[in-house]
Parts: C-alpha cells; sequence; structure tokens
C-alpha cells in the first residue's frame, strides 16, 4: 500500500546537543532524535521495546543507544535490539536541509 | 539424502541440552523441530531461585536465546502445546492445530509440581514453584502482601522461603518431618540447618500435616490435623514433583512412574525417545540436571548412530542455594547395618561432616557449614574409592588452589554438565581463555547452578599461573582487552585528556559502550580532576540530569539535608514546590531526607530554583548522605555529637565523585542508631573517642563495616576519613562499592597504607584537589542557558498527527 510521508521540521541541526537524545514531541508520538559523533542524525521512537525505557536519554554509542531502564542496547541506525536481547524500535527518514532538520512521518 | 525429521516436546534443560549434544555431533543429519508450552526460549529453571532471592533478574537466566534456535535452524514454537502423539502415523499434533511428523521423537516434558489434594488447594494464592510464570506471581504477591507459608521443607521450599524473606515476607515453612531436608540431609545436619535458618528470619513447623487450605476465594491462611491454624496470605506448594508423563500415557507408551526407558532413553515404541525429569530408567526418576545432561549425552550419541555404552545410572549430589547456608550431599546419607562412618562435627564452628563407608569403601558424604570439600567427596564416592585413600589426603586440604591443583585430571569440577578438570585444563591451554565467562561459554562448567565458579578460577589461576593473575585484572568491558588499572597507566602516561581519545590513542573495538564511557569519563576526571572537563554525554542519564530517573520518564528531587536536619523554612520551601509542580509523592528516604517524586524532566529546573537547596546527589556516584544519630545533645547514651560531626563531614564531602556512590553516617554511642555500620564509612562515638568503621554496605550484598582507627581527635579522624575516601577513589573499579574494595584489598593492607603519616598528608592534598572544583549542579545548570536547552528541553511540534 502506499503510503504518504509527511515531513515534519524539527528544528536547527546546530541546535541538536551532539552525542546524546533529544525528545521530540508531536501530538501523541515522542520521537528521539540522536545526533551522532559523525554528524549524521537519527530518528526512532522514543520507547524501549522492553519496557518502554525513554531511549533520548540513553548513552549514545556509536550508532548504539543504551536504554537507560536497563541497558539494552538499540541501535538508532534499524532500530533493532542487538544480542542477547531482541525486538525493534520503530526509525523515522531524517532529511537536513540547508541545516533545517526535518523527520518523515507516515499520515 | 534428505533430512530426517527430528521433533522435541518441551523446550526445557534437559530436551536442549540433548539437541545441544546431537549438534555437536552431527549438524547435518536431522531437520529439527522444538514444541515448548512456555513462552519463552530455554532458560535456565534452576537460577529461578536465584531471581526470587535477587540475585539475579528473569532477563539474565537465559540459557539458548531466540537467536541461537535460528542459527542452527532448529524450528521453535514457543507457547504451544503437543496434544497428542499420533505413535502409528508418527505426528504430533498441538493446540494450534499443527501436525507434525516425524521421523524421531524425543518427550523432555519434564515434571509438574505435585499439589497436595487438599481442599481449598484451588484457592487464588496457591501456587508452585516451577516456572518463571510461578516467579512472577510469586513477585507480585509480595509486594501486596506480607504472610507467605511454604509447605515443604526440602531444598525447593527452603530456597523458595529465602526468596519470599528477601521479598519482605514473613514466611512460615511446614514440614512433616521433623528434621528439613530429610531426603538429603541426616537429621544432625537437617537441624543444624534449622538453626541457621531460624537465624536468618525463617519460622519453622516441624511435624505438622496440613488438612485443609483456609479462606473464600482467596487464601487466608492453613489448618493443620492437629487444628492448629496460622495465617497465609500465599501459599507456595513444594511437597514434590511428578512426571510429566499425560501424553506417553495417552499414546500409549509404557509408563511406570516414569516414561520407561533403556540405556540409549529409548522408549518401547520405536523412534520415540524420552529424556530428563519425565523419563524412568533403571527404576529411577532423577529430578537434578546432571543425569539429565549425561543422559541426553548418551541419547544424542544414539541419534546420531554413534556407538556408546549408554546411560548407566548417575549418583546424586545436591547444594542448596541459599547463601550463608553451606549444605552438600551425596549418595548414601543414612547409616543401616552394614555401613560404619566418618564423622567430625565440630559444634562450635559449626561444622559437620559425615563419609559413609561400606566395606571400606565410600559410598555417600553429608557437609554441613565447610562444603568446600563437596567436588572432591562427590569424585571418591564415583569411583568406590577407600576410605583409607582419601583420608590420606583429606589432611592436605589447606588451600583451594593447592585442592584442585593435586586433583586427578579426570575428577570432576562441574557436577551439573559433567566437567572434569581435565577438560576444563584442555580447553583453557588450547583456545587461550582467561576468564570464569569464557570457560563457561566453551566447556558449559558453571552454566547452571553456579556453585562450582571458584573452583573454576582456581583452575584457572593454577593452569595459568601469574597470567591469571594478570587477566584478573579484567578488561573493564568488551570493547577493550585492557584492565582498569592499565587504562590508568597509560592516561597518566599519555597524558590522554578525553574519551575519544583514549579510545583511539588505546585501540577500543567500538565506539565505546554503557560500561566503559561512564568508567574513562571518571577516571580521567580523577586522574586530572583540575584540568578535565566532565563529559556527560558518557554519563548515565540520573547523573547527567542531576535527578534520578523513574520507571515512567518521570524523575525525583531530593534536596540536600546536612546531617539529616532540617527547619521550618527549608520545609516550608518543599511543601510548596511540591504543591506548585504537582508532585506524585513526597516520601521521607532511607537516607534522612526528602524526596519529591514523579517530576517532569522539563520541570526539573524550575522546581530547583524555586527550592533554592543544593542537591542531595541522591544519583550520584559520590557522595550521597551522611546520615546521624540524635547525639549527645538530646540522648541519654549519647557519648559524642554525632550531628555535629555528620554535618561537618557532609558539607566537607558534598559533591565529592567516586567510583561508586559512598555513604556515611555518624552514631554517638554503640547502639549505632545512624547505621554506621553498614556504612562505607560509619563512625561511632564511645566515651572519648570516636570509632571509624569502613566498607560496610547495606544493599544488595550486606556486609558488616570493619573497624579501621580509633580517634580521640575530631580534626585527626576527618582527616583518615579523607585519605580513607582518596585512597578508594584512586585505588578501586569503577562501580566498586567500598565494601567489595577492602574485601579485594584487604583491609590490612589498607590500614598499613593509611598508617603512613606522610601517605595520609599526600592522600588528603589530592581530594582538597577534587572538591576545589565542586559545584552545586542545579545551581549550575539552572545558570547555563545551553544546558538548559541541551539536556532538559524536548522539542515540542504542535501537528496534530
Ligand atoms: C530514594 C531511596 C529509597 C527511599 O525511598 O528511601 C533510594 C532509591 C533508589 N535506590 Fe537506593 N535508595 C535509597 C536508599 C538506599 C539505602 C539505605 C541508605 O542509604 O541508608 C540502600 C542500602 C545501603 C547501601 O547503599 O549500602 C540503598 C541501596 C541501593 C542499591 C544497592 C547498592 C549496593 O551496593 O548493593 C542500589 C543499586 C545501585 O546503586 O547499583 C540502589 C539504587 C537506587 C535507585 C537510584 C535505583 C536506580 O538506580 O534508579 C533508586 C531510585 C528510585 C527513584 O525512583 O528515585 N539503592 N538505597 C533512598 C534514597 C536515600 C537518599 O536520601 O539518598
Ligand atoms: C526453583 C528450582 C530450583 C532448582 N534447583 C536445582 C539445582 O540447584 N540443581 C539441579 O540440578 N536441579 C535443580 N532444579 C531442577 C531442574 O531445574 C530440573 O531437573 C530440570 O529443569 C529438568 O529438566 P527437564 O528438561 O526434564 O524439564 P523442564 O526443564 O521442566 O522442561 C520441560 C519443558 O517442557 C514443557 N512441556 C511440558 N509438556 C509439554 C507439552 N505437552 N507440549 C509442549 N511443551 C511441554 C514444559 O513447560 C517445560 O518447559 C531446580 C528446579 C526448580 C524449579
Ligand atoms: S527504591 Fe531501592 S529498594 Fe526500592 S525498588 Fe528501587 S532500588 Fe529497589
Ligand atoms: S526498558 Fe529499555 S532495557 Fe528495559
Amino acid at each position: 500500500m502506499e503510503q504518504t510521508l509527511r515531513k515534519v521540521f524539527i528544528g536547527e541541526s546546530a541546535d541538536l546537543p551532539e552525542k546524546l537524545g533529544k525528545t521530540v514531541v508531536i501530538g501523541q508520538k515522542e520521537i528521539a532524535i540522536f545526533k551522532l559523533e559523525n554528524g549524521s542524525i537519527k530518528a526512532i521512537e522514543n520507547r524501549c521495546p522492553h519496557k518502554g525505557g525513554v531511549l533520548a536519554e540513553g548513552i549514545l554509542s556509536g550508532e548504539y543507544v543504551f536504554c537507560p531502564m536497563h541497558d539494552r542496547k538499540i541501535s538508532v541506525e534499524n532500530g533493532r535490539v542487538q544480542e542477547p536481547d531482541d525486538g525493534c524500535v520503530k526509525t523515522y527518514p531524517v532529511e537536513v536541509l540547508e541545516g533545517h532538520v526535518f523527520i518523515l512521518i507516515a499520515e | 539424502m534428505p533430512k530426517q525429521k527430528l521433533v522435541l516436546i518441551g523446550n526445557g534443560m534437559a530436551g536442549v541440552r540433548a539437541l545441544e549434544e546431537v549438534l555437536k555431533l552431527d549438524r547435518e543429519i536431522f531437520q529439527i523441530t522444538v514444541y515448548g508450552n512456555e513462552p519463552y526460549p530455554n532458560y535456565n529453571r534452576i537460577q529461578l531461585s536465584k531471581v526470587l532471592q535477587g540475585d539475579t533478574s528473569i532477563d539474565d537466566i537465559t540459557l539458548n536465546n531466540w537467536n541461537w534456535y535460528k542459527e542452527n535452524n532448529i524450528t521453535l514454537h514457543p507457547g504451544e502445546n503437543v496434544m497428542r502423539i499420533d505413535r502409528k502415523k508418527q505426528i504430533v499434533h498441538t493446540e494450534k492445530g499443527r501436525m507434525e511428523r516425524y521421523d524421531k521423537l524425543i518427550i523432555a516434558t519434564g515434571s509438574n509440581p505435585f499439589m497436595l489434594p487438599l481442599p481449598g488447594a484451588d484457592k487464588e494464592g496457591v501456587i508452585a514453584f516451577r516456572n518463571i510464570e510461578d516467579c512472577k506471581k510469586i513477585m507480585d504477591y509480595s509486594k501486596k502482601y506480607r504472610k507467605a507459608a511454604v509447605i515443604g521443607g526440602g531444598l525447593l521450599g527452603l530456597e523458595a522461603a529465602r526468596g519470599l524473606l528477601n521479598l519482605g515476607m514473613e514466611v512460615d515453612v511446614v514440614h512433616i518431618h521433623d528434621y528439613l531436608m530429610e531426603r538429603q540431609l541426616d537429621s544432625t545436619a537437617g537441624k543444624l540447618l534449622l538453626k541457621e535458618l531460624e537465624q536468618q528470619g525463617m519460622n519453622f513447623l516441624l511435624k505438622k500435616n496440613t488438612a485443609e487450605i483456609l479462606g473464600r476465594k482467596k487464601v487466608t491462611g492453613l489448618r493443620f490435623t492437629d487444628d492448629s491454624r496460622i495465617k497465609a496470605d500465599l501459599i507456595i506448594m513444594a511437597v514434590g514433583i511428578k512426571p510429566n508423563v499425560t501424553l506417553a500415557n495417552e499414546a500409549g507408551i509404557p509408563v511406570n512412574r516414569g516414561i520407561l526407558v533403556n540405556d540409549y532413553m529409548e522408549t518401547e515404541v520405536p523412534n520415540i525417545y524420552a529424556v530428563g525429569e519425565c523419563a524412568e530408567h533403571r527404576g529411577m526418576v532423577y529430578g537434578l540436571v546432571a543425569p539429565l545432561y549425561q543422559q541426553g549425552k548418551a541419547m544424542a550419541k544414539h541419534l546420531c548412530g554413534i556407538e556408546g555404552e549408554g546411560y548407566q545410572g548417575s549418583i546424586l549430589s545436591t547444594q542448596l542455594k541459599v547463601s550463608g547456608v553451606d549444605v552438600f550431599s551425596v549418595g548414601k546419607i543414612n547409616e543401616d547395618a552394614n555401613t560404619k562412618v566418618y564423622k567430625m562435627h565440630d559444634d562450635w564452628n559449626g561444622v559437620y561432616k559425615k563419609i559413609m563407608i561400606e566395606n571400606g569403601k565410600m559410598t555417600g558424604a553429608v557437609l554441613f557449614g565447610d562444603t568446600k570439600d563437596g567436588s572432591r567427596l562427590l569424585n571418591f564416592i564415583k569411583k568406590e574409592a577407600d576410605i583409607e585413600e582419601y583420608l590420606d589426603t583429606a589432611g592436605s586440604e589447606t588451600t583451594q588452589v593447592s585442592l584442585v591443583a593435586d586433583m586427578p585430571n579426570e575428577e570432576l569440577i562441574c557436577g551439573c554438565n559433567g566437567v572434569t578438570k581435565g577438560a576444563i585444563v584442555e580447553a583453557i591451554q588450547s583456545q587461550g581463555l582467561t576468564t570464569v565467562d569464557q570457560v563457561k561459554g566453551c566447556t558449559s562448567a558453571s552454566r547452571s547452578c553456579g556453585g562450582c565458579k571458584s573452583l573454576v578460577s582456581e583452575l584457572l589461576a593454577c593452569t595459568l599461573g601469574d597470567k591469571y593473575n594478570a587477566s584478573q585484572k579484567e578488561a573493564i568491558c568488551g570493547c577493550t582487552t585492557l584492565s582498569r588499572d592499565e587504562v590508568i597507566h597509560e592516561i597518566r602516561e599519555k597524558g590522554l585528556t578525553h574519551i575519544r581519545e583514549v579510545m583511539n590513542v588505546l585501540g577500543w573495538e567500538s565506539d565505546g559502550c554503557s560500561k566503559c564511557k561512564p568508567a574513562l569519563n571518571y577516571y580521567l576526571g580523577m586522574v586530572n580532576p583540575l584540568g578535565y572537563e566532565d563529559e556527560k554525554e558518557a554519563r548515565y542519564v540520573n547523573e547527567r540530569l542531576h535527578a534520578n530517573i523513574q520507571n515512567n520518564g518521570t524523575y525525583s528531587v531530593v534536596p540536600r539535608m546536612y546531617g539529616g536536619v532540617t527547619n521550618s523554612n527549608d520545609l516550608r520551601k518543599i511543601a510548596d514546590a511540591a504543591d506548585k509542580y504537582q508532585v506524585a509523592m513526597i516520601k521521607v528516604t532511607g537516607g534522612q531526607r526528602i524526596d519529591l517524586l514523579g517530576v517532569k524532566k522539563e520541570d526539573l529546573p524550575k522546581i530547583w530554583a524555586d527550592l533554592d537547596m543544593p542537591s542531595g546527589s541522591a544519583y550520584a556516584k559520590g557522595l550521597r548522605t551522611v546520615k546521624t544519630c540524635v547525639g549527645e545533645s538530646f540522648c541519654r547514651f549519647g557519648t559524642q555529637d554525632s550531628i555535629g560531626m555528620g554535618i561537618r563531614l557532609e558539607k566537607k564531602f558534598e559533591g565529592l565523585n567516586a567510583p561508586h556512590k559512598v555513604k556515611l553516617a555518624v552514631s554517638a554511642c554503640p547502639r549505632n542508631c545512624a547505621e554506621s555500620g553498614i556504612k562505607d564509612v560509619g563512625v561511632v562515638g564511645v566515651e572519648g573517642a570516636w570509632e571509624m568503621y569502613v566498607g560496610g554496605n547495606g544493599g544488595t550484598h550486606l556486609r558488616q563495616g570493619d573497624l579501621l582507627f580509633k580517634f580521640k581527635d575530631d580534626v585527626a579522624l576527618i582527616e583518615m576519613i579523607g585519605a580513607f575516601l582518596q585512597y578508594y577513589r584512586e585505588t578501586a573499579n569503577y562501580l566498586e562499592r567500598t565494601s567489595a574494595w577492602v574485601d579485594r584489598i584487604g583491609l590490612e593492607h589498607i590500614r598499613g597504607v593509611l598508617s603512613d603519616r606522610n601517605t595520609v598528608k599526600e592522600l588528603n592534598a589530592r581530594i582538597e584537589e577534587a572538591l576545589s572544583i565542586v559545584q552545586d549542579p542545579w545551581k549550575t545548570a539552572i545558570e547555563n542557558p545551553a544546558l538548559l536547552r541541551d539536556l532538559y528541553e524536548n522539542v515540542k511540534v504542535p501537528a496534530e498527527i
């Protein structure tokens, strides 16, 4: 099925803290945005599949964030929970245009 | 050749281990499918006791994770019951209507807990202790209710009872015999055990026969055949297990107590095997993993068409997994007309040892109080050794290291998994293993009940010699092979200044993780307190935001209240802030101050500004609280000004970073109302002097503090506390509490170091340096707009999605 994606402006890249997460609240949804050490920006659902930990507050290492609740290791690239645990969080595409950061969300 | 279809019913410890054995022998012949009616991958049932006792969590007891099944091409149907076996057509039927054809079938359905058929046994609150579901139910009950009764004073019942105590319940253990664990212990050991467990807080009702479970819908208590009663909100039934043979029975597979099998675990029906607690071999049904794993091995060989002598039966040994209690038994335990015994009973130290001898050969043993000799006894008894041979070597049991060094290669180290000394040494040497975890991964030793960990560690020590000691300084995490000492050495030597640099220069294998980053952040700051800039992105959220995160993503706020002393003004501010930010709860903490719980992240800076009090650092790896008792100012027993000293210490050391949290207490007499005996540093006032205790801990692993020194003078005491804390800061591993640190490096060593006046002065100079940069983190945050934006503000997009 075709899905229309909506582009939501969430702020300036320069305003995002480095090597840290940021909580973005869009209506009812909470999304965690990360600015990685290499400058790229990733967006995933702000809810750990284990017990709902807020991933935006986790420790970020390379492309992985460690959930602050029970330390599950989760890729911010593809949302996958790493071994020995399993599970997956939703990821959102991110676009950066001249420093403006957008995330793409299904309508 | 197409693969044969192998179907396993029962995704438990024996069945899955048997599959591992099959895969070890031949990965090609079978296409494997597993049905298990629990919704989990294979987990370590044995460790449920430890889960209940709070030593590990359900998440940590998985033996074969989901991926293991994938990697080995095993189709797993979790949470799916097999309902019927059609032996003629060789098909199993499941509750979901699935039909699965098999060439070979393994039944490994384990046991069911035996529920006494008492009136009222179906009431809410009567629970068995067998699987994760039971364990979760028990933990839930413990949150709501206080009184529990365990029916059954055997291994399982006692381990459950210990768990209930740890969960904060009162526990009555009801037992039908006149002493505990009568199947594993003789009456002397059983009675010693009772005394020990009573001291731990269990209450026993012996020689009691339950007549009825009382209550309407829910359990309220028990009535016994002598008509006496007790109250209980939760009843754990731990009276035994019965092999789960329903499927086999209905399929017409011959069953006695268990499913009848021969030495290759074949049932009497072609192509159907049974293994584990559901199987009966030469009249024996086993309820411990060691024999079940041996069965699996024999069966796997047979399945893969490899010749072997088959399973020959096992000699059982048991150990109770209750901390602080050492009991062990193997083989025969009670004497009869044909036996002689070797007995040793040291009442003073609470040590008891009994060895059973028949015609000069050892046939069984019971140990209480000191079980170090257990695995050696097991080996002697297995080979029916001569008692004289044993006694000849018994004198030399000086240290464990020399004990394992002297063991012959064929001796068993891990009873559960049947791993010998020879196999472990071989693995250590041929695969270059250096840690207990690696040995566990390669050989399975210590993978089940964990009782042999210390022996494995000793084997590593005597196989690797100095190299092991080097590797004992364990790598700080999986990202590096370097130990803490090596990393700190390099930081100093190379003048490394930030985390990324450490990882790059020292060859980290990844971008770091939640273990090494906070540790490196601490080490860098400890080495260079004045120059290092704390890297907040390497901090755990609590220390980054200066508040404790809670299960729903809100935070708690604990302002400082020096020495637990407050005033009406502060209380008013706290009350006003609580109202204004509608906190979920105001609670007095175990650290003598007030906690405002359930504060939203965005509100944290505002509430701090309103409070205008320093942070209590209730989240910090560093100084937390200094508890005090009322002391000489008010108390009739007080010998010293404990409040004054407590406040002085808290003001001096507040904001100090440390490898782990640090808690202090000052009491003004040995009654110790501030609990100085279980603090990292505990001070106790006695007539004309202060005693200084160190290494106490009231947490997961209770440890009583050790008396370090005694001082007449306040200043000398404070100086020694400074020196002690700095020595800890400089030499402990990150996340090592003082209790573990004192145990590791030794009290005498610490006392030696701190007996040198110069060292004390130097340590104090360095701690002063670390303290000189302390700023109140709440104030710092409020005054720094960039910090506020980066850490505390959420982005709000007003869109409706
Ligand atoms: C608030 C408080 C409980 C209370 O309501 O009284 C508390 C709350 C927490 N404790 Fe505690 N502990 C509190 C007193 C204690 C005490 C009692 C004491 O200090 O006298 C102990 C045992 C004494 C000891 O530490 O030796 C204690 C032993 C622990 C432990 C086990 C430490 C150990 O070495 O075994 C942890 C886990 C850890 O730190 O790794 C822990 C961890 C926690 C954490 C921070 C859990 C976490 O990591 O997120 C809890 C935060 C809950 C929250 O939602 O805010 N808490 N905790 C107490 C705060 C005291 C204070 O004013 O600062
Ligand atoms: C709390 C506790 C502590 C213990 N401590 C120790 C100890 O210290 N040392 C020791 O050696 N042993 C100990 N044991 C015993 C040990 O756990 C068992 O002996 C072992 O787990 C038995 O393995 P098994 O595979 O035969 O049965 P299980 O591990 O019970 O596996 C059987 C599995 O089959 C499933 N099943 C049953 N019927 C069906 C069906 N029709 N369809 C699909 N699936 C089905 C069951 O749900 C279960 O998951 C302990 C047990 C408990 C409960
Ligand atoms: S506050 Fe402490 S004891 Fe209570 S649940 Fe949390 S960590 Fe456990
Ligand atoms: S909630 Fe994320 S690890 Fe438990």
